[in-house]
C-alpha cells in the first residue's frame, strides 16, 4: 500500500525523534543494565549459530565460484585473498546485518508490537517508566555492540569455510590460501568491516523498535509491523552499504 | 419519602479541593472529533462514573488524564499542576499519584504476578525485603495472595483485572482510573471487582474515575457503600435514609458531556439519548 509524501515525511520525523530519544536516553539514569545484558545475550549468543552457518557457507561458495574464475587466469593462488576481502569488506557485514534483521529485527518488532496492542506499553508509561529507555535503548545498544562481534565471527568462519573447500575440494594448499588471505587485508578493510555493522545494527534496532512501537490493529497489525521491520531494515542495510562503501573507498584507502 | 442525607460528605471542589481537572479538552483523530471541549472536575475522595457507548471517547479521556495522549486543545490539571505538554520524563513525577486499570488489564506477560505487582517498586530500587511485604499486602487486598508465582497467561480474566488493580495500588495513588475493569467478565467476578472499587472509595477515600458502558456495574457503585462493622467489612445497599453523594455520573455522547449529576437525576433525565441508554 502506498503512503502519501506527507505521511512518509511524518514517519521519518517520528523515527528520527525516537532515535534521538534513544541515544540521549542512553546517557541518563536509570540505565537498565540488566535489560541490556539480557538483550546482548539474546542478540549476540542467540544469533551465533545462524551467523556461523551463514559465514561458513558463504565463504565455501565464494571459494568455489572465485577459484573457477581465477583458474582461467592461472591465479588460483589468489582465491584466499578474494574470499577474505569479499567477506571482510562486504559479505560479512551485509549478510550478517540481513540475518540479524531477519532474526532479531522481526523479534523486536513482534515483541514490542504485541506489548503495544495489549496496552503493556501504556501500562508501563502509567507506572512511570519511559518505554524508550526501558525497551528501545537496551535493544539498540545491544544490537550496535553485538553485530560487529558477530560480523567478526562470520568473517573468520567464512574464511575457514573457504579454506575447507579450498583444501578438500579444490586441493589448494592451506598455507597458500591463508597467506593470500592475510596479505590481502589491511587496516582500512578492518575499519570498514567494523564500521558497517555498527551502522547496520543501529538501523535494524531503531527501525524494528519503531515499527513495533507504532503497531496498531491487533494481531494482524503485529504481523504487518514485523514484515515492515524486516523489509525496511533490509533495504536500508543495502542502501547504507552503498554509501558507506563509497565513503570508505574514498577516505580510508 | 424521607429526605435522603449524604452518607459521605463531599461537597466537591470548594470544600475538599479539586484533585483532577479537565478544562476545555478536545481530541481529534484526523477529521474525527473524539472529545469536544470537555471540562470535568474531580474532587478529592469523589468518584465519577463516565458512561457512554462505544466510540464516545471514554478511553481517550482516561488516556489524556493519565498523560498517555496529549489533547489537541485544552488543559489537564493534576492537584493544580498543569500536565499538558509535560515531557515523558516530567510525567514520571506525576504518574505515581495516579493508578490505572486497563480494559485488557495490561499485565506484562513475561513477568509473574509478583513481578507485575512489584514492577514499580523494582523501578524505584526499593529494597526487596520491603517490596515483598508491600506486594503481598496489595495482593491480599484483592484476594490473590496464592497466585504470586503464576504468569498472567495462567490466571483467569477476572484475576488479571484484580492483579492489575493491585499493581496500580502499590504506589498508594490518590486517584484511580478504571477503564472498563469489568468488561467481558461474568456477573460474580464483576461484582467482586466492583466491591474492591467501593472499598477503595469508602475505606481509603481514593478518588476515582470509572469508565464503563455497563449500567449494572455503574449503579452498584452509586447504590452501595462499604463500612467496617465489628471488625468486618460489609457492603450495604443505600436506602431511603441517605444517598451516596461522593459518586456521580457523567454521560459522554459523541465526544461531549451531555449529563453530569447523581444517579437520581440520571434516572429521571428526559434526554432522548440517556433514556435510550438506560433502557
Amino acid at each position: 500500500m502506498l503512503i502519501s509524501p506527507k505521511d512518509a515525511v511524518y514517519e521519518v520525523q517520528e523515527l528520527a525523534t525516537m532515535a534521538a530519544r534513544a541515544f540521549l536516553g542512553a546517557f541518563r539514569r536509570p540505565l537498565y543494565l540488566r535489560d541490556t545484558l539480557v538483550q546482548m545475550d539474546h542478540i549476540g549468543v542467540g544469533s551465533l549459530t545462524i551467523i556461523m552457518l551463514t559465514g561458513f557457507f558463504t565463504g565455501a561458495v565464494l571459494t568455489l565460484q572465485s577459484s573457477a574464475q581465477l583458474r582461467a587466469f592461472g591465479a588460483v593462488g589468489l582465491t584466499g585473498a578474494l574470499v577474505a576481502i569479499s567477506l571482510v569488506r562486504e559479505l560479512g557485514p551485509v549478510l550478517g546485518g540481513l540475518m540479524i534483521a531477519g532474526r532479531v529485527g522481526s523479534g523486536m518488532a513482534s515483541e514490542l508490537g504485541s506489548m503495544k496492542v495489549t496496552e503493556q506499553i501504556n501500562a508501563m508509561r502509567a507506572l512511570g517508566t519511559d518505554p524508550i529507555k526501558k525497551l528501545v535503548v537496551p535493544r539498540v545498544f545491544a544490537t550496535i555492540t553485538m553485530l560487529p562481534l558477530l560480523t567478526i565471527v562470520a568473517d573468520v568462519v567464512g574464511v575457514v569455510g573457504g579454506l575447507a573447500v579450498a583444501v578438500f575440494v579444490l586441493q589448494i594448499n592451506a598455507s597458500l590460501y591463508l597467506n593470500s588471505a592475510w596479505d590481502a587485508l589491511d587496516y582500512s578493510d578492518l575499519l570498514g568491516g567494523l564500521l558497517k555493522p555498527v551502522v547496520f545494527g543501529a538501523t535494524v534496532a531503531i527501525v524494528s523498535c519503531y515499527c513495533g512501537m507504532r503497531t496498531h490493529g491487533g494481531t494482524q497489525g503485529v504481523g504487518r509491523s514485523t514484515t515492515q521491520a524486516v523489509v525496511i531494515s533490509s533495504v536500508l542495510i543495502l542502501v547504507f552499504n552503498l554509501f558507506l562503501t563509497h565513503l570508505i573507498l574514498t577516505y580510508a584507502t | 419519602m424521607k429526605a435522603r442525607e449524604p452518607r459521605i460528605d463531599t461537597e466537591g471542589p470548594r470544600e475538599s479541593g479539586t484533585i483532577l481537572e479537565l478544562a476545555g479538552v478536545s481530541r481529534f483523530f484526523g477529521d474525527l472529533c473524539v472529545l469536544d471541549r470537555v471540562s470535568l472536575r474531580l474532587a478529592r475522595g469523589e468518584t465519577k462514573i463516565i458512561l457512554g457507548g462505544s466510540g464516545s471517547g471514554k478511553s481517550t479521556l482516561l488516556k489524556i488524564l493519565m498523560g498517555l495522549e496529549a489533547p489537541d486543545e485544552g488543559s489537564v490539571y493534576i492537584e493544580g499542576e498543569e500536565i499538558t505538554g509535560l515531557s515523558e520524563r516530567e510525567m514520571g513525577r506525576i504518574r505515581p499519584k495516579i493508578g490505572m486499570v486497563f480494559q485488557e488489564s495490561g499485565l506484562f506477560d513475561s513477568l509473574s504476578v509478583y513481578e507485575n505487582v512489584a514492577y514499580r517498586l523494582h523501578e524505584l530500587s526499593v529494597p526487596e525485603s520491603e517490596i515483598e511485604g508491600r506486594v503481598l499486602k496489595a495482593l491480599g487486598f484483592v484476594g490473590l495472595e496464592t497466585v504470586v508465582d503464576k504468569f498472567p497467561a495462567e490466571i483467569s480474566g477476572g484475576m488479571k483485572r484484580r492483579v492489575a488493580l493491585a499493581r496500580a495500588l502499590i504506589s498508594e495513588p490518590d486517584i484511580m482510573l478504571y477503564d472498563e475493569p469489568t468488561a467481558g467478565l461474568d456477573p460474580v467476578t464483576s461484582r467482586r471487582i466492583n466491591e474492591l472499587i467501593i472499598r477503595l472509595r469508602d475505606t481509603q477515600h481514593v478518588s476515582g474515575i470509572f469508565v464503563t458502558h455497563r449500567l449494572r456495574d455503574a449503579f452498584t457503585l452509586t447504590t452501595e457503600y462499604a463500612e467496617w462493622r465489628n471488625g468486618e467489612l460489609r457492603f450495604v445497599q443505600e436506602d431511603g435514609t441517605f444517598c451516596i453523594s461522593n459518586t456521580r455520573f457523567v454521560m459522554l455522547h459523541e465526544g461531549k458531556i451531555i449529563f453530569e449529576g447523581p444517579d437520581e437525576s440520571l434516572r429521571s433525565s428526559q434526554d432522548p439519548y440517556i433514556r435510550k441508554f438506560l433502557t
